[in-house]
């Protein structure tokens, strides 16, 4: 390791050194350029080791080359601290009892200086200075269960997550918020759906796609969208909250198992795939759109399933792919393989003889569509059907992440295969449906009149 | 009501125990006796072919009602770096504002409506920016940082402008001194308002993350003329480089004036540089009426920080009076500023007195379309005497008081009567902290509350931008001649002054030089051509001429052994139709090559009928004829003065 003080190293770490000066010191920098004058910020640790990162009095940072500083002299210091201002979340009688439970991720957040990331910030008296809204909708309490990235979070999060909701139902919670990164928000709304089942409560899932420290950001209306759901929607089942359209205007409440980000950066990023989701919600209360749901009850009979096999892959299928990564898989112990493969759910060839071997090494193969949208038909092709005869058993219209997520929560409770492939295909709720909806897939293409005019009208 | 008391009258007394001096008989002894002081922040947009951030393109507008989406979002404050909301943020929040951003798909991707990060910062206008810096002989940074300077009003849908500094320091010559500059910085332009009205605020979001450069002085101008020279020199500079853009709404300036026992108020957006004498001399004056105006409440109410507000809501029916404020299912409060008597018709700036800072702010802050309130000082409070009437009643009004009624909608009402006592409560400490926007006739309006230094933290979307030595050694090499150059040159030229603005605004002497030089014309003849002739040519025909293509034409004079004088024949022609070839100008002016031999023998041929036919008895008259005879055949061939000195010549003989 090299030696790093609040990120400078090497010939920058060196300069500061040599001429005596500190991080967050008042600094008169002379150089061959001139003449800068500020306060020293922490460095970025990514960032490289020949420059010095200055706080100008108007507000800007600059850096300055150290190949080019002659002298530096140090005029004050002040070292300054980030803070959210907390003040106590009032209680107000006669408002649901909501829990807001922390994993990380931007749903509140704050700057770091040190990496020039946005890092986790979280107490309910933050929450009420961030965003007082909240107080109106619910008596809110907080608890940190974990602090991970989205990108970070796993089995073993999941496991601990669908703990501490049974406990909070047991508490007599009424309504459960997960605040959560993006990324992974649908696998973890997944995984939750089948480690708690029969819920009486509803239990959302929130996230922001552009951070809190912004004053675009979408996090204050997506928290009080999902507090709203979590405390006054009947909706009981795992969902994820996020906007319906890139405008500040309503939330969407996507089903955990239908769900999945589907845009890198865009607000609007969540959306219900092969179905139409469960509903709109705005502060004003939550507004049905399917008629299928689990309502809200007041017993605390929910079933905690907190079981997880994690020698699970996915594998994602291209032209050519080799028999080597299917030999691999199975050399490495994995137990249970969730293929996405083209069209209704094809592979190549030239992989048959290591499906061959995975299946009669005893791996649960299951077999899900690329396209996302609609059905494994294996029947149609001479290739599904041998493919089949393999073992491969098609996952109907799971979508690849929900089926890979069950894979490993069913695999977690047996491996017995015949055991495994009716806890597969019994959807336990919407992961696999009876069919899908003619509005289910609806993606419209720019440029087409039509489109266009509709969205001058409406807002995407 | 109070008929003893004449508002008109004590808006004129106040006026002239301010010291209003009109603009035109202000000296510089009166800004001295002021305290002026005034700053510049120029705004110049870049020539580059994409945005600064994506890859939109550039100087595309569109028509306010011409869009492919719409979107609408609000802007939330947010804790700043060093962890307090701060107060434009608040205020921000409270107008509770809905933002709608029209887009065009040509010109906004997912990047203008805050959907995506941004691309890497566009080094075509990194090197530009980079240039002007070294123009103002500025100290170039050895990074660039890209800054968020947060914006709340919607003008950017992130809510914040990302911004970096490229240099620091430097200065400008002014004819009497030298001006410093603090810094220059590259940043994304904002978008266009379409309209503002109640609680909804339009945007086009074409300008949109348009390349600009922020140019900022200390406030070291002295007088008001100081800063519109100073504006001008700044603005020649940038466009001495022949890479920014020009046209309207290219540069904006923002200004900000003090006076002794001020504040720094920010004049914002600027569009003419012609405006800033004006802005500034009433602003100082504004100034001042609000420092007398805290000196006499101070005289007058002993606590002011027990001074409160008192209200009451009148029910309409009572009132019996037809209302002049607009929009429906409205309530009516009335206020009582208690010991305000003679403060609500204080002068502040012509035309406009103390009831107008509130009315600003009703607007703004509280979201109320004006006209938004009556009160107990209006010139014409006649007109309303039932609802004075039922007013005093109900607040027990006394004679040092005064009052306003105002009338919004239910959610506005507090926001309302929040924002007229804290107005007046700001008046008790002198000048609120603010932005204002500058009229064309002089006077300000109330824009926003000034944000301070703390609005500013680091783009975590991202990563430094290192400068290295060469690229800074390479764009030295490149510089277009410095101002200071320029204007020395045009003097000893002997250029008159008022072509000077003409041929720098437009970046016209490296054309001038070139043609000067090459073709060893005079340097006077050639540019009031172009600033005089040209100029006054092209704005009469509502034409416009590419100043690149002169060099040609005299490239083809010189080539035809034709006089420069016939250059302003062919340019009258060319000017009207600017796709035709100059030998086509000549058959059309019906120019004919002539000899000076052949032409002086036509002369005794006019001076013989003159003499002869008009017994002219004047000799000059006689001269002038014959000049006008031929004038037409001469023009390009033979020197004008030469042909005239035959003529006397002969004449005289
Ligand atoms: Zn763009």
């Amino acid at each position: 390791m090299t030696e790093s003080i609040q990120g400078y190293k090497g010939e920058a770490l060196a300069t500061i050194k040599k001429y005596n000066v500190r991080v967050w010191s008042d600094t008169l920098i002379k150089s061959s350029r001139g003449e800068f004058k500020g306060i020293i910020l922490p460095r970025s640790e990514n960032d490289d080791t020949t420059h010095i990162v200055l706080k100008l009095a108007t507000g800007y940072n600059v850096g300055v080359d150290v190949h080019t500083i002659t002298e530096m002299t140090e005029l004050g210091y002040k070292e300054a601290h980030y803070k959210i201002p907390e003040k106590e979340f009032p209680y107000t009688e006669g408002l649901p009892k909501v829990k807001l439970l922390g994993t990380g991720g931007t749903i509140a957040s704050r700057l770091d200086y040190r990496t020039g990331a946005v890092i986790p910030a979280f107490s309910p008296g933050e929450l009420y200075g961030a965003v007082p809204e909240l107080a109106d909708i619910c008596n809110l309490d907080t608890e940190k269960v974990f602090a991970v990235f989205s990108e970070n979070m796993g089995p073993s999060q999941y496991k601990k997550l669908a703990i501490t909701i049974g406990e909070e139902i047991e508490k007599g919670t009424q309504g459960i918020i997960i605040g959560h990164g993006t990324d992974t928000l649908h696998h973890t709304a997944a995984a939750l759906t089948f480690m708690c089942q029969n819920l009486p409560i509803p239990v959302v899932l929130v996230g922001s796609q552009r951070s809190s420290d912004r004053p675009s950001s979408d996090a204050a209306l997506n928290l009080m969208h999902a507090a709203t759901a979590a405390g006054h929607g009947d909706i009981a089942e795992v969902m994820v909250c996020m906007f319906g359209p890139t405008s500040d205007e309503y939330g969407l409440l996507h089903r955990g198992t239908r769900v999945r980000k589907m845009h890198s950066s865009y607000r609007s990023t969540f959306r219900t795939i092969g179905d139409v989701p469960l509903g709109t919600v705005t502060r004003a209360g939550v507004t049905h759109i399917h008629s299928v749901f689990n309502k809200r009850r007041n017993d605390h009979n929910v079933k905690i399933l907190p079981y997880f096999e994690e020698k699970v892959a996915i594998v994602y299928y291209y032209p050519n792919m080799q028999p080597d990564i299917f030999d691999s898989l199975v050399a490495n112990g994995y137990k249970g393989i969730v293929i996405a493969g083209t069209g209704l759910g094809h592979v190549n060839k030239l992989i048959y003889p290591a499906i061959k071997r995975a299946a009669a090494a005893g791996v649960a193969i299951y077999m899900t569509v690329q396209t996302l949208w609609g059905y494994v038909h294996m029947f149609v092709y001479d290739t599904g059907r041998d493919l089949m005869s393999m073992g491969i058993v098609p996952a109907e219209n799971m979508l690849p992440e929900v089926a890979y997520i069950k894979l490993g929560w069913v695999l977690g409770q047996t491996s017995d295969l015949e055991k495994v492939k009716e806890m597969m295909l019994t959807p336990v709720s919407g992961e696999i449906t009876r069919g899908e909806p003619y509005n289910g897939y609806l993606i419209y293409q720019g440029g087409i009149p039509e489109v266009e005019e509709f969205i001058r009208r409406v807002h995407k | 009501m109070d008929s003893e008391y004449n508002a008109v009258q004590n808006f004129e007394r106040t006026r002239q125990e301010v010291g209003y001096t009109p603009f035109s008989e202000a000296t510089r002894a009166t800004y001295t006796g002021l305290g002026f002081k005034s700053g510049l922040e120029i705004h110049q947009q870049l020539r580059t072919r994409e945005k600064l951030f994506c890859r939109c393109p550039v100087g595309v507008y569109q028509e306010f009602d011409d869009y492919d989406a719409e979107l609408v979002r609000h802007m939330r404050p947010t804790l700043s770096e060093l962890g307090e909301y701060d107060g434009t943020a608040l205020m921000e929040f409270r107008t509770r504002k809905e933002i709608i951003y029209r887009l065009k798909n040509q010109t906004a991707c997912t990047y203008e409506v805050d959907d995506t990060p941004p691309f890497p910062l566009n080094r075509q206008a990194l090197e530009i920016a980079m240039e002007i810096s070294l123009l103002l002989k500025q100290y170039i940074v050895g990074e660039v940082h890209i800054t968020r300077k947060q914006y709340l009003d919607g003008s950017i849908p992130t809510g914040f402008q990302r911004t970096a500094i490229i240099g620091i320091e430097g200065e400008i010559p002014l004819s009497g001194k030298n001006i410093r500059l603090i810094q220059l910085s590259l940043e994304e332009d904002s978008c266009r308002e379409v309209s503002d009205i109640g609680h909804r605020r339009i945007y086009a979001t074409d300008r949109l993350g348009m390349p600009l450069i922020e140019m900022v002085t200390y406030p070291e101008m002295l007088t008001p003329q100081e800063v519109a020279e100073a504006a001008h020199y700044l603005r020649f500079l940038a466009r001495s480089t022949g890479k920014v853009r020009t046209g309207i709404g290219a540069a904006r300036e923002d200004v900000n004036v003090s006076v002794t026992g001020g504040t720094r108020i920010e004049i914002k957006g600027v569009a003419h540089i012609s405006w800033i004498p004006l802005l500034t001399h009433i602003e100082a004056y504004r100034q001042k009426s609000l420092l007398v105006i805290k000196d006499r409440l101070n005289q007058k109410i002993l606590k002011p920080d027990s001074w409160r507000v008192i209200t009451k809501q009148l029910k309409l029916e009572d009132v019996r009076t037809t209302l002049p404020f607009p929009g429906a299912d409205l309530q009516l409060v009335a206020v009582l500023l208690p010991g305000f008597k003679g403060i609500l018709s204080h002068f502040t700036q012509p035309g406009r007195d103390f009831a107008s800072e509130i009315s600003d702010r009703l607007k703004v802050i509280a979201c109320l379309e004006k006209p938004n309130l009556l009160h107990s000082e209006m010139p014409d409070i006649v007109e309303f005497a039932a609802l004075a009437k039922l007013i005093e009643t109900e607040l027990d009004f006394g004679k040092h008081d005064a009052w306003i009624c105002f009338a919004g909608p239910e959610a506005d009402i507090a926001t309302g009567i929040e924002t007229i006592e804290e107005r007046c409560q700001m008046a008790f400490a002198g000048i609120p902290r603010e932005t204002r926007k500058g009229l064309e006739n002089g006077t300000t309006l109330f824009e926003r509350v000034l944000p301070g230094a703390d609005r500013m933290y680091p783009d975590t979307d991202s990563a430094p931008i290192p400068v290295a030595e060469e690229l800074i050694v390479k764009l030295r090499s490149q510089l277009p001649v410095e101002l200071p150059v320029r204007l020395e040159q045009l003097s000893k030229w002997s250029v008159p002054e008022d072509c000077w603005t003409y041929l720098l605004r437009n970046n016209l002497m490296p054309i001038a030089e070139k043609i000067i030089e090459d073709f060893e014309v005079e340097a006077r003849f050639v540019c009031t051509l172009i600033a005089h002739y040209i100029k006054g040519k092209v704005r009469l025909n509502k034409k416009s001429y590419n100043f690149n293509n002169l060099y040609s034409l005299f490239s083809f004079l010189q080539e035809h052994d034709i006089r420069w004088e016939l250059i302003k024949e062919m340019l009258s022609i060319i000017i009207e139709h600017p796709k035709i070839d100059y030998q086509s100008v000549l058959n059309l002016l019906n120019w004919k090559q002539e000899k000076a031999e052949d032409l002086f023998r036509k002369i005794p041929y006019f001076t013989e009928s003159v003499l002869k036919n008009c017994q002219m008895k004047c000799d000059h008259k006689a001269i002038s004829w014959v000049m006008g005879k031929l004038r037409n055949q001469a023009l390009g061939n033979v020197k004008m003065e030469l042909v005239q000195a035959k003529i006397k010549e002969l004449v005289e003989q």
